[in-house]
């Protein structure tokens, strides 16, 4: 081997070799390099010894300071199920016209209950609790189920057409789909729907004297005479403002064509009990904040 | 064609014949996996093949190549290798930008199936570290083992069916996820036909490295030799061991894998942290190896900085994996040696990337001027952030904020957008011109261009993700005072908005970057000035007989 050359720019020697023009220099390991291996190094070892690490079959080194990440876990729940139990005992005894009445609990429901909704609810209802299509809007204007907290707890219990044996059923029959009306019957009775919200039921019924007696021979009987929705059948008002789906004539056309079977969780077995009735207080609360 | 006519008749006849065979494995895929997506490969393979098979079918009677061969290195396959690598740049980083823009606005897909964010997703992550990643080694590792063992290839078939057949499989993985082909295990996730087609293909990769290798003419490995041969060899181990499953028939695309559980998770990250390390590192620091001492015209720093750091990183790589699983249902005394290994690794990363800068001790004036060895330099910085970063969050505490965050996906780019592609990018500005024998590149002052398009879209997009990272991380763990958590997840979401923006502004200027790149090689290809006689041989001695005429010692 030749003897390496000494670089003019580091004064280091080469190691000699040479490949297509690289040369390589010789020169030794900063020492840092040394000093930093050894406190890395020195430091994995202290951990070892400290944490557990090592396998030995069919256990393990438990290290000195017998640290266990599940143990510690364990133990920070359990201390939040304690300091929270004086909280749990007046969720679950006081009634909600009892919350109303008292501050700090309204406080802690309006806080725990707006992370509930955000993690649970809000990706069908939105995190404002304001609705999308096909999503109602919680925080305002009607309800198909009703409004009061019972009733909420009730919803958010069950569901709707869910697979919660209570379940409440909403059926919105397809009228046209299925054969019950004719094309003519359905764009009678969807004019007739359509300007109900604009004019009342007295004023449209003139305007569309056959979608009128369409409606009373079939669509009174789930949303009433006067149109104005059935809270046990899940039947919405259809003289006011508030849209499930939708009240342009297009969208009527299709709830009233292909009918309409919106689908909400059941909550009781994911959430529990406490979690709903905390979740019916919370979404009262927010419809009385509503302006 | 002259690719074609310069293999001799006897590779003709036995490429001829590969086709023909993988045109009929095809072609029974497509028969008979109807119904199943694994017909549309088939067919997808028995087109290609066939339209690979006519041309060498056309020349397979022309005469012999001339002896001469034997007198150059053979680069053939690593130009075509370069042009495949700004290809799958181009696409790749254009499928990521996409992905960033569906990120801030989920509503820009096509609304059918393939478009959707969950398969587009791995189209970028397989296209840019498989495609151009992977073709950037295979390109360059070729034009790099030559003339360090001055030697010419074995023989000129098997280049050809490694950087093909390579490419082969990164199409049935793109085109599958399409489809909706996938074994669900990050960077790993092509079903098992081509899993099985990449151990052929890697196989021969490794085998002609070898052959190289014991022919050499230099008496020494040269050190970029050494992590090319562990990128080769590790990435055989890991992916043959990652991807161990039973197909559900040998004429369907789906399978199972052998392991499950929490044996899976920590196989697939096993895996998962050393295709960080030998494909995304070893595989480029070889590539640093050659390219940066031979632009900046300097000796390596230290040979015996770069032979310890080469085994450090070797040795410690192989532990860490479990860094990805703490605080899960690991055990914690593997995620305790995954922590301890990661920080002792620093100090080997830290070594390659120090005899990188300090190799340019000497030669700092030519990283002011010259954008392709700034590109090289840059490389080194972003790999020493990126490994300091990675043993930072290694430690199990700061994992505990950084785990699930924008952050990992901020580091991961420090690393592939600074280190990764920021190499590969000077790697193949300094080869095209020696490659297709021109003066310089095209443009210098475009090269100029991309340097900065590339360097100011890594730092927007690094920077924009350590905010939103530190930020979700925080969101989620802030509890008000009566205990309850004060944020909701969705709440984070909406707080991502303005850094996803960023990071997909970002990730359009190191796109914009590319695009610059591949217009600038297809320029030089097309318009560059030849290079004279003289400069071909400075600084690289090109032809082999003139390498031979000044012997190395
Ligand atoms: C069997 C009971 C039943 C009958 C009969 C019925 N509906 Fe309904 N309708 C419902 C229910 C329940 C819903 C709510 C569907 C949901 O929640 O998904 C509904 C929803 C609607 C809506 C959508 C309201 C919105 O907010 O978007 C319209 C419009 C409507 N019905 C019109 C009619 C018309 C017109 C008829 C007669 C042709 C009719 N319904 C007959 C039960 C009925
Ligand atoms: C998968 C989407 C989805 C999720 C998640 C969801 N809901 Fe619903 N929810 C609905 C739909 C759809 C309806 C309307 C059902 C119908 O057609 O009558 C509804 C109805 C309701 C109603 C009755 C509204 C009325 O008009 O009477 C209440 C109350 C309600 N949801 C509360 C909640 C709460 C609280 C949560 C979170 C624990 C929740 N929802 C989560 C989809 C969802
Ligand atoms: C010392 C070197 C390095 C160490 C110790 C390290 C460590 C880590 C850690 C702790 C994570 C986060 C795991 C999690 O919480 O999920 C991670 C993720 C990642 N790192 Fe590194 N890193 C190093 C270098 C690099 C380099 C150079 C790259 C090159 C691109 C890289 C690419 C990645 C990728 C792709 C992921 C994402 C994995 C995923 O999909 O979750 N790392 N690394």
């Amino acid at each position: 081997m030749a003897l390496g050359e000494r670089d003019p720019v580091t004064g280091y020697l080469t190691t000699g070799h040479e490949w297509n023009g690289i040369k390589e220099l010789n020169t030794p390991v900063p020492r840092i390099v040394y000093v930093f291996l050894s406190l890395t190094t020195t430091f994995g070892l202290i951990y070892w010894l400290l944490m557990p690490a090592l396998p030995l079959g069919t256990t393990y080194t438990k290290g000195l300071l017998g640290y266990d990440e599940r143990r510690v876990v364990e133990r920070a729940v359990a201390h939040a199920e304690a300091e929270r139990a004086p909280w749990h005992e007046v969720l679950d005894r006081q009634d909600f016209a009892s919350f109303a009445a008292d501050p700090a609990a309204m406080q802690e429901i309006r806080e725990a209950g707006r992370l509930l909704f955000g993690q649970n609810c809000a990706a069908c209802h939105g995190i404002h609790a304001t609705g999308n299509t096909g999503f109602p809007n919680l925080a305002a204007g009607a309800l198909n189920w009703g409004d009061r907290p019972e009733v909420l707890q009730q919803t958010i219990r069950v569901g709707v057409n869910s697979d919660h044996p209570e379940s409440r059923t909403a059926q919105m029959p397809a009228f046209g789909q299925d054969g019950i009306l004719s094309r003519p019957e359905v764009d009678a009775v969807i004019a007739y729907v359509h300007d109900l919200s604009r004019d009342g039921t007295a004023v449209s019924a003139l305007a569309h004297p056959a979608g009128a007696r369409i409606f009373a021979a079939q669509c009174a009987a789930c949303h009433g005479a006067d149109a104005r929705g059935k809270a046990d059948v899940g039947a919405p008002n259809l003289t006011d403002t508030t849209w499930l789906y939708g009240g342009d004539l297009q969208t009527i056309f299709q709830t009233v064509w292909y009918g309409r079977q919106g689908h909400m969780p059941s909550w009781e077995a994911r959430l529990g009990a406490r979690n709903v009735k905390l979740l019916a207080a919370y979404v009262a609360d927010l419809r009385t904040r509503q302006p | 064609m002259d690719v074609i006519s310069n293999l001799t008749m006897d590779e003709r006849r036995r490429a001829l014949l590969i086709l023909l065979v993988m045109a009929l494995v095809g072609l029974t895929f497509a028969a008979a996996g109807h119904g199943d997506p694994i017909a549309v490969h088939g067919a997808l393979v028995l087109v290609l093949s066939l339209a690979l098979a006519f041309p060498v079918m056309g020349h397979l009677y022309d005469p012999e190549p001339s002896i001469e061969r034997f007198n150059a290195y053979y680069d053939d396959p690593s130009k075509v290798g370069v042009i495949l690598t700004f290809v799958w740049a181009a696409f790749a980083m254009f499928v990521g930008d996409w992905v960033a823009w569906l990120m801030v606005e989920p509503t820009w897909t096509t609304g059918s199936a393939w478009s959707s964010f969950g398969r587009l997703r791995p189209v970028h992550t397989t296209g840019v570290i498989f495609g151009f990643g992977g073709n950037g080694l295979i390109a360059t590792s070729f034009y790099v083992m030559q003339r360090t063992c001055r030697v010419r290839l074995p023989d000129q078939l098997s280049p050809w069916f490694v950087l093909i057949g390579y490419n082969l499989f990164c199409i049935l993985a793109v085109t599958g996820y399409l489809l909706g082909i996938t074994q669900s295990k990050e960077y790993a996730e092509p079903e098992w036909y081509a899993d099985l087609w990449l151990v052929i293909v890697w196989v021969t990769y490794f085998v002609l490295y070898m052959r190289t290798l014991a022919r050499r003419e230099e008496p020494h490995i040269y050190v970029a030799n050494w992590y090319y041969m562990a990128f080769i060899l590790v990435v055989a181990m890991l992916h043959i061991v990652n991807n161990l499953a039973v197909p559900v028939s040998f004429l369907s695309a789906k399978s199972h894998s052998l392991f499950s559980g929490v044996q899976d998770a920590l196989t697939e990250w096993w895996y998962g942290h050393n295709a960080v390390a030998f494909f995304l590192t070893a595989g480029f620091l070889g590539m640093m190896y050659y390219y940066l001492p031979i632009r900046a015209g300097r000796p390596i720093f230290s040979y015996r900085l770069s032979i310890i750091s080469f085994w450090g990183i070797t040795f410690m790589y192989m532990w860490v994996g479990s860094h990805h699983l703490h605080h899960t249902a690991l055990p914690q005394w593997v995620q305790t040696l995954g922590m301890t290994f990661s920080l002792v690794l620093l100090v080997p990363s830290w070594g390659s990337a120090a005899n990188a800068l300090l190799t340019l001790n000497g030669a700092w004036h030519k990283v002011r001027d010259d954008a392709t060895l700034r590109f090289m330099m840059i490389a080194a910085v972003f790999y020493g952030l990126t490994t300091f970063e990675g043993s930072f969050m290694a430690i199990r505490s700061v994992n505990a904020l950084s785990h699930y965050t924008d952050w990992t996906v901020g580091h991961v780019h420090a690393g592939a957008l600074g280190w990764v592609a920021m190499i590969t990018f000077g790697a193949l500005y300094a080869s095209i011109p020696w490659l297709w024998k021109r003066e310089r590149m095209y443009s210098p002052a475009l090269v100029e261009v991309h340097f900065w398009l590339a360097l100011s879209g890594t730092a927007v997009y690094v920077f924009a993700l350590w905010n939103a990272g530190i930020i979700q991380g925080l969101m989620w763990r802030t509890y008000t005072e009566n205990g309850n958590l004060a944020y909701t997840f969705l709440d984070s979401v909406v707080a991502m908005r303005p850094y996803y923006i960023a990071r997909a502004l970002g990730g359009l200027l190191y796109l914009l970057g590319a695009l610059a790149g591949c217009l600038n090689l297809y320029l030089t290809i097309r318009f560059a000035a030849p290079a004279t006689e003289a400069a071909s041989r400075k600084p690289l001695r090109d032809g082999l007989d003139d390498a031979a005429t000044q012997p190395a010692e």
